[in-house]
């Protein structure tokens, strides 16, 4: 039987601690990706141009019916053989973006839609342009609708960067891997990977609901 | 468009701030409208009733280009607003023709329609600030100026959500007229007020007619209002004027079966 042992959890803990850091950064920089690449997918999707509205809503689908970790291989040992030769951090944050752009697409999508016809119809008849109808008038009120769904993807890529560690980025998993083949102990990683995605997600949702209250307090939604 | 040729602008003795040539709309196969003429003469109040699905909304919607229209032309100011003049024919307007032909007309919806993520005071200062391009003091000057006027100078921080329909509906005609349109269309604005506060909007409106140089064309079920303000009455039938005349005459002394049976039957209810 395994024995928990203490002593090699703190001469372990300062390189999961480090990693843990390179955790945050790819959740960072993947979230940045996708709520910018997300937003582009959603507003595509309401041009007029029929032919771009049809590609972006098949590729968004395509996108949200593969799994994540299928698009991470993807890009980082197909991509090569078509001349694409990218590092694992650049493919990983690249197919994480895409990835959760297109669900954030479709959350965009149903805060965009949740916003009143009358809105739009006001914006009409006070001759705001396009551009200032979405980001001035229909975007704020778009943004309390989709917060929660925003906030989701941001712990689900949290929760999703041990994927990184397939294709050798040196985050939390990586790194709880190979202090477990070099010592032979899992237990000990493994659980301290536990606690810290724990330690991280926890506050970051009760956050994200402080967040959410804030941004209708701010934009005067409160009943 | 048929054949029938539409004149480039009007160009007559006293050019009609608006005219509805031959109007027509469909939605699919139904007929809202059904080649309306009707031509409204600056600075007048005309208040146009029927029963509901009879046009009248669409009148007002498709005048504030929220709705294309079929057939025939609406002119604003003498100019084309549904159409553009290209090589001495009328084509169909585009987007920056009907903005630059849109900014005569402003309109005030029976749900009012205020940003809610904008106070008073920003709702009404939004659309002069962004699209007539006034510095924000000017347009708070301007937009104050309003709020004082529809009587809300100390709910001008409010957001909608902390306004009575009365008092938003007020907002929204401020904002309405912070643009300075020459048109103004009413939408049913009572229709969707508690009783005790359409006086106020009323007043308000009461106030706009005889203190502006406004043209109104007014959608409304206030008969007793219609009667009082209006220079004239439009009663709308299955998508066509099928009476129209002075207040008087219409409510007095109405020719058409239609209008007097409509007549009869909103008095009845009142």
């Amino acid at each position: 039987m395994f024995h928990w042992r203490w002593d090699f959890v703190w001469q372990i803990l300062p390189d999961l601690l480090r990693a843990t850091e390179n955790t945050l950064l790819a959740s960072v920089i993947g979230y940045a990706i996708a709520l910018v690449l997300g937003l582009v997918f959603a507003l595509a999707q309401r041009t007029p141009w029929q032919g771009l509205t049809w590609a972006v809503r098949e590729a968004v689908e395509f996108i949200r019916s593969t799994p994540l970790v299928l698009q991470i291989f993807f890009v980082f040992y197909v991509f090569p053989q078509f001349g694409i030769r990218l590092s694992p951090w650049i493919s990983g944050m690249m197919a994480i973006g895409l990835h959760y752009a297109s669900y954030l697409s479709e959350v965009y999508r149903a805060g965009l839609d949740g916003v009143p016809r009358g809105q739009w119809e006001a914006c009409r008849a006070l001759n705001l342009s396009t551009g200032r109808t979405y980001f001035r008038i229909i975007i704020p009120q778009a943004l309390p609708i989709a917060l929660p769904g925003m906030g989701n993807y941001l712990v689900g890529i949290f929760k999703d960067t041990p994927m990184l560690s397939v294709i050798g980025v040196a985050e939390l998993m990586h790194t709880a891997n190979a202090i477990g083949s070099e010592y032979y102990r899992y237990l000990e990683p493994y659980t301290m990977v536990g606690l810290i995605f724990l330690a991280i997600s926890l506050p970051t949702a009760a956050g994200l609901r402080w967040l959410e209250a804030a941004v209708r307090r701010a934009l005067g939604m409160t009943k | 468009m048929s054949d029938q040729s539409y004149p480039l602008e009007l160009t007559d003795s006293d050019i009609p701030m608006v005219r509805f040539a031959n109007v027509t709309k469909n939605y699919g196969p139904l007929t809202v409208l059904d080649s309306l003429d009707l031509d409204i003469a600056p600075h007048e109040m005309v208040s146009i009733i029927g029963p509901s699905g009879s046009g009248k909304t669409t009148v007002l919607r498709m005048l504030m280009t929220l709705e294309t229209i079929n057939d025939g032309v609406i002119y604003v100011d003498g100019q084309p607003l549904t159409h553009m003049p290209r090589n001495g024919k009328l084509v169909p307007a585009d987007e920056s023709h009907m903005r630059k032909q849109r900014m005569n007309v402003g309109m005030v919806f029976q749900h009012f329609n205020l940003f809610p993520h904008m106070t008073a005071l920003e709702n009404c200062m939004e659309a002069p600030v962004q699209v007539l391009g006034l510095s924000k003091a000017e347009a708070r000057e301007r937009s104050v100026e309003l709020l004082k006027m529809v009587g809300l100078e100390d709910k001008m921080g409010q957001h909608p959500a902390r306004l009575s329909g009365g008092q938003q509906q007020r907002v929204a005609i401020a904002r309405a007229l912070a643009m300075r349109p020459k048109v103004m269309l009413l939408d049913e604005v009572t229709s969707a007020l508690d009783p005790e506060v359409i006086g106020e909007v009323l007043n308000v409106i009461r106030y706009l007619n005889s203190e502006y140089q406004l043209t109104m064309l007014m959608v409304t079920h206030q008969m007793g209002f219609a009667k009082e303000i209006s220079d004239r009455v439009c009663f709308f039938y299955a998508g066509k004027i099928a009476e129209q005349g002075s207040p008087e005459k219409l409510f007095g002394d109405p020719q058409n079966e239609r209008t007097k049976q409509f007549l009869h039957a909103v008095l009845e209810a009142t």
